[in-house]
């Protein structure tokens, strides 16, 4: 079976999501949903519109805390993998808690977060941090170990020191899974600081959708919806881009072949 | 630096003198094997799957260490220190992220020199390893013997004159695999490498080298591998070298002491 064509890979899902949308729109206006409950996808549009410009403030501050938290997550989740990977006690010490970890349920720490370092910009990036931290950290410790030990064997024939290996060898072996891992950090930050804003907060989408739901404007919340959406979209969008910058390489594979 | 009483000898290139290997410390998988290889020329070691080829090389490399018996590289002692002799592998083992120029200055460039040097010195080689036109392109966009072709030179830069290479082209399909093999002949010669070529394939020993150690034991059965015996390969000029009657003669004498 062969691939399909850029034109269908595109024009069918856009089909189909025309479609849901004629049917939800459809739904309300015949009276199969009561419009109180549910907007209809023109409404939103109209709210989207309307408060645009609060939006527009409101995401400023929730993309500022995605991105120092997602920043900073990396970072951290960087400095671990790479003592996971040096150290082996370290290694041991730190995959099962990590693993562990990852069970907590972000909701029930935000409000701790809150609690303890107030209602300002500081616990949501800490809650960014803890969300984005485990999958770099886990995308870079396996890619670290996909390296093929022949390989290093190779460059300590060639004399070549530890950082040497971890920067020729180890850390481009890396790279992949470590987009992969970015790629899920990066719509993990959008939605973790979302959470931690609707649990408390003066300011970022969380805050707005919270305020909006008490007062009913349902439409609103679904437009605050689609701008998550589009950020965490155009947040992947940009992981992708750094990709390709970063790994040249990627883009010539498949380029031979031997048929 | 030069052992005394051998003044009157030629000083080997390589030799291994009374190697007792391990690979856990405890089960001896090769006894008291004596390997010497002359300036200039290109010796085999050849000897079933699992007889202990690999353990061999890694200690001829300095990867590793003997249970006894030294590592003499033109009579000086090497033994457990890498980075002395060249490496080559079955498996080129070329960087994915580098390009093929970058690739084999890597030697060059973990021993200190400056890119753009190493870059000098390596290019005017592309031609005599018939890699012309490769410099920049990715290693995946290479065909299996051109990127051994690669890792040859990438070999050679490392500049020691002794290389060891293990089952260096048998990965490669039948015709390529002649080609190219004769073309290290060549190109070995030319140099003046001196090398020792480890491998399981009677063919790839007798199509390339002048001396062959034949490898005999069963070191997973408890029977440490031991050199049963020394085949001269008469090298004759021919077309076809692999059809003569002296290639077959040594054929069958390897194959005789394999047992």
């Amino acid at each position: 079976m062969s691939a399909p064509s850029k034109a269908r890979r595109i024009g069918v899902p856009l089909a189909a999501l025309a479609a849901l949308l004629v049917v939800w729109e459809l739904v309300v206006d015949v009276g199969v949903v009561p419009n109180f409950l549910l907007p209809t996808p023109v409404q939103v549009v109209a709210a989207l519109v309307e408060d645009a410009p609060l939006i527009a403030g409101h995401c400023v501050v929730t993309l500022g805390e995605a991105a120092a938290g997602l920043a900073l997550g990396v970072a951290l989740g960087f400095v671990f993998a790479v003592l996971m990977d040096r150290f082996e006690t370290f290694y041991l010490a730190f995959e099962p808690l990590m693993t562990v970890s990852q069970t907590i349920p972000t909701v029930a720490i935000a409000p701790l977060l809150v609690l303890w370092l107030g209602y300002g910009a500081l616990p949501k990036i800490v809650l960014v941090i803890l969300s984005t931290f485990f999958p770099i950290t886990v995308s870079l410790v396996s890619g670290f170990r996909s390296v093929d030990p022949d390989a290093i064997d190779l460059m300590r024939t060639m004399n070549a020191s530890r950082w040497q290996i971890f920067w020729y060898a180890k850390l481009p072996a890396a790279a992949e899974q470590f987009f992969s891992g970015l790629r899920i950090s990066a719509t993990y930050a959008i939605v973790g600081a979302v959470i931690a804003e609707w649990l408390g907060g003066n300011a970022g989408l969380g805050v707005y959708m919270t305020r909006v739901r008490k007062s009913f404007s349902y439409d609103r919340l679904f437009a605050s919806i689609i701008v998550i959406t589009a950020l965490s979209l155009g947040l992947m969008k940009l992981v992708e881009l750094a990709q390709r910058l970063c790994m040249p390489w990627k883009r010539a594979e498949g380029n031979y072949h031997d048929r | 630096m030069t052992g005394a009483g051998e003044k009157n000898v030629q000083v080997p290139a390589l030799s291994a003198e009374g190697l007792t290997l391990s690979w856990d410390g405890e089960h001896v998988v090769v006894r008291d094997v004596d390997v010497t290889v002359a300036p200039g020329e290109v010796c085999c070691l050849v000897g079933r799957s699992g007889c202990g080829k690999t353990t061999i090389l890694h200690a001829l490399a300095g990867l590793t260490t003997p249970l006894s018996g030294r590592v003499l590289l033109h009579g000086e002692d090497v033994t457990g220190r890498p980075g002395r002799v060249s490496y080559m592998l079955q498996k080129d083992l070329l960087l994915p992220s580098r390009r093929i120029l970058d690739n084999v200055c890597l030697p060059l460039v973990l021993a200190g020199m400056k890119k753009a040097d190493a870059r000098a010195k390596a290019a005017p080689l592309f031609e005599r390893f018939g890699l012309a036109g490769c410099e920049q392109k990715w290693p995946s966009e290479l065909s299996g013997g051109m990127r051994q072709r690669a890792a040859f030179l990438r070999t050679y830069l490392m500049g020691a004159d002794v290389t060891l290479l293990d089952e260096p082209f048998s990965a490669l399909d039948a015709i390529t695999r002649t080609e190219v093999r004769r073309w290290f002949v060549d190109v070995a010669s030319e140099l003046g490498l001196s090398a020792l070529v480890i491998t399981h394939d009677v063919d790839e020993a007798v199509s390339m080298a002048s001396r062959i150690y034949v490898l005999a034991g069963a070191p997973a059965a408890g029977v440490p591998s031991h050199v049963a015996g020394i085949v001269r390969v008469e090298r004759v000029a021919s077309e076809n070298f692999e059809l003569t009657d002296q290639y077959l003669a040594a054929k069958r004498e390897v194959m005789a002491l394999l047992g």
